[in-house]
């Protein structure tokens, strides 16, 4: 994809994205678009397939039906090779960090530059140092995963994420199980790359703070269908029955 | 035309082992009992798996750019660390077989073969397959219990989100690392045994170890040693694929990482017990005495 093309195209457009495991339809035609630099948040209960359209996305599992389009490119039909391609261009946070145990702090957030970026040890090693003082872990550097807490971990993981100078991130739960102060920074963070970068993302939250700092529009995922789409406030107004339960119950509607 | 054949043996080993592999992969208890129909599906499926599994290996393996670092660390960890194992399990069988052997050749009157009786059925058999068994317990095991815990834990899903190919970075180097490392192993479970199998023979009759080695080296050669070694690849070959797929298969949890390893273990030490058959008779037939 050219640049010129890029522009004009959302970052990322599902188009009848259909998923099932086994009887249970987990996605059921999802149609969405996100537009560049736009932070789009996925809201929903847990288990109605909001980590399975992140993995979706990156072609991590196989869609059963509908189209996935990343920077203007189908990949539903791509081989290796070019998935792989469009994946250098994403960042992922999983929902547990994925930390790779066997490998420190340090050596997981080079693994992507290791393999991808041309560079040589000191500057891989400057921006590793760069990458953790941004999530404000360069203290954890030679600690390893198994030695460090879930919040942590996630923050590593975030700077793993953004190795690459990703144009995409897509975040599966990034401030689930942080300490306030911690989730702020992290919203933050986000918010700052959404700025300075035009950095287009996908985060799933059932964190309303995070929601309210990083979200330009929100959509709410229900029984495998988009039940609604739009801004907070909008959210906040609709009459449907589902809607105004979760936004009651979070506490975002009295 | 259907004698029964050790071939036939085998494949009915092979049916037994997968099916009682795939057996426990209907998560119990809900659905402990499974239908023969069902267990036949499982069975084929299992084998379609590690087919696919094999080919997406071999695809990783001979495209560039090649994990030498993670190779070597493997080598390392699969090689290196099954040493003292290894050579402790080759040390016993050669004191075993001294002492079993010693009895039953003086009752046949020769004596005087037994160097080469040892040093024979350490090299052909008893030290190929015996390393084999024991890094299949290590080795196989811990592969399994590793790609599991990875797999579960949404490493490996990680993994190819940034863009690298697992059956590349994980499968591949493991596997290799296993082929290469077999061979070298057995070495040195031979040299133990025979080392040991000297000293056993040694404490009821003294006997110089060149003695020895001149008895023995007189009626083996390296015909005897070059075959039965290098077939000891196709053991890896095995341990590090069944490992590998085991692990990768694992779901639902640490249960599923605990069962991964289980299984992996079992079916690498029953399918290198089955490959040797085989192997044992491609290598009479190739390199007849």
């Amino acid at each position: 994809m050219t640049m010129e093309n890029t522009n004009n195209n959302p970052a990322i457009r599902l188009r009848g994205l259909t998923k099932s495991f086994g009887e249970q339809k987990v996605l059921d035609r999802i149609d969405l678009e996100v537009a560049r630099g736009e932070t789009m948040t996925v809201l929903g209960r847990s288990g109605t397939g909001k980590s399975v359209m992140l993995k979706l996305i990156i072609g991590l599992q196989k869609a059963d039906g509908g189209e996935i389009e990343v920077n203007g490119e189908e990949i539903t039909s791509l081989t290796l090779v070019d998935l792989n391609r469009v994946r250098k261009t994403v960042g992922f946070l999983f929902q547990g960090a994925a930390l790779y145990d066997s490998l420190n702090v340090e050596e997981n957030v080079a693994f992507p530059l290791r393999r991808h970026a041309k560079m040589d040890d000191a500057e891989r090693h400057t921006r590793v140092r760069e990458l953790l003082s941004r999530v404000g872990m360069e203290e954890a550097a030679r600690k390893m995963p198994s030695d460090i807490s879930g919040g942590m971990k996630k923050r590593v993981g975030l700077a793993r994420a953004l190795a690459l100078d990703p144009e995409i991130l897509l975040l599966d739960e990034p401030t689930a199980g942080l300490d306030p102060i911690t989730a702020g920074e992290i919203n933050e963070l986000i918010r700052e790359l959404q700025k300075e970068r035009q950095v287009s993302s996908v985060v799933v939250t059932h964190d309303m703070r995070s929601l309210q700092t990083v979200a330009d529009r929100v959509a709410m995922l229900n029984k495998g269908n988009i039940v609604i789409e739009g801004t907070l406030e909008d959210l906040k107004q609709s009459n449907d029955p589902f809607v105004s339960k979760f936004m009651h119950e979070s506490g975002e509607v009295s | 035309m259907m004698k029964l054949s050790p071939q036939l043996i085998a494949w009915f080993f092979i049916l037994f082992a997968v099916a009682s592999e795939v057996w426990p992969d209907t998560h119990p208890p809900r659905t402990a009992f499974v239908g023969p129909k069902r267990l036949l599906l499982r069975f084929f499926e299992w084998f379609g798996e590690i087919g696919y599994f094999c080919v997406q290996m071999v695809k990783g393996a001979v495209t560039p750019p090649y994990e030498v670092k993670e190779l070597l660390r493997q080598m390392d960890q699969i090689g290196a660390k099954s040493l003292p194992l290894v050579a402790l399990a080759g040390a016993a069988i050669g004191v075993v077989l001294s002492l079993h052997t010693r009895d039953s050749l003086i009752r046949f009157g020769a004596k005087s073969l037994l160097p080469a009786v040892i040093i024979l059925s350490i090299v052909k058999e008893s030290g190929p397959i015996i390393t084999a068994l024991v890094v299949s317990g290590r080795v196989a095991a811990g592969i399994g219990a590793e790609l599991g815990s990875m797999k579960v834990t949404e490493q490996i899903d990680a993994i190819e989100a940034s863009a690298v190919n697992p059956y590349k970075f994980l499968v591949a180097t493991r596997v290799i690392a296993c082929m290469l490392m077999l061979p070298l192993l057995t070495v040195v479970a031979d040299l133990c045994g025979i080392m040991t199998g000297w000293i056993a023979n040694a404490l009821a009759e003294p006997m110089p170890f060149k003695l020895f080695l001149n008895y023995g080296l007189a009626q083996a050669g390296f015909d005897d040693l070059l075959p039965s070694t290098f077939k000891t690849v196709v053991f890896g070959f095995i341990i590090g694929l069944v490992g590998c797929c085991q692990g990768m298969r694992a779901k639902g949890g640490t249960a599923g990482v605990g069962r991964a390893s289980t299984s992996a273990v079992m079916l690498a030490s029953l399918f290198v017990i089955l490959a040797d058959v085989v192997l044992v008779r491609l290598v009479v037939t190739f390199f007849p005495e």
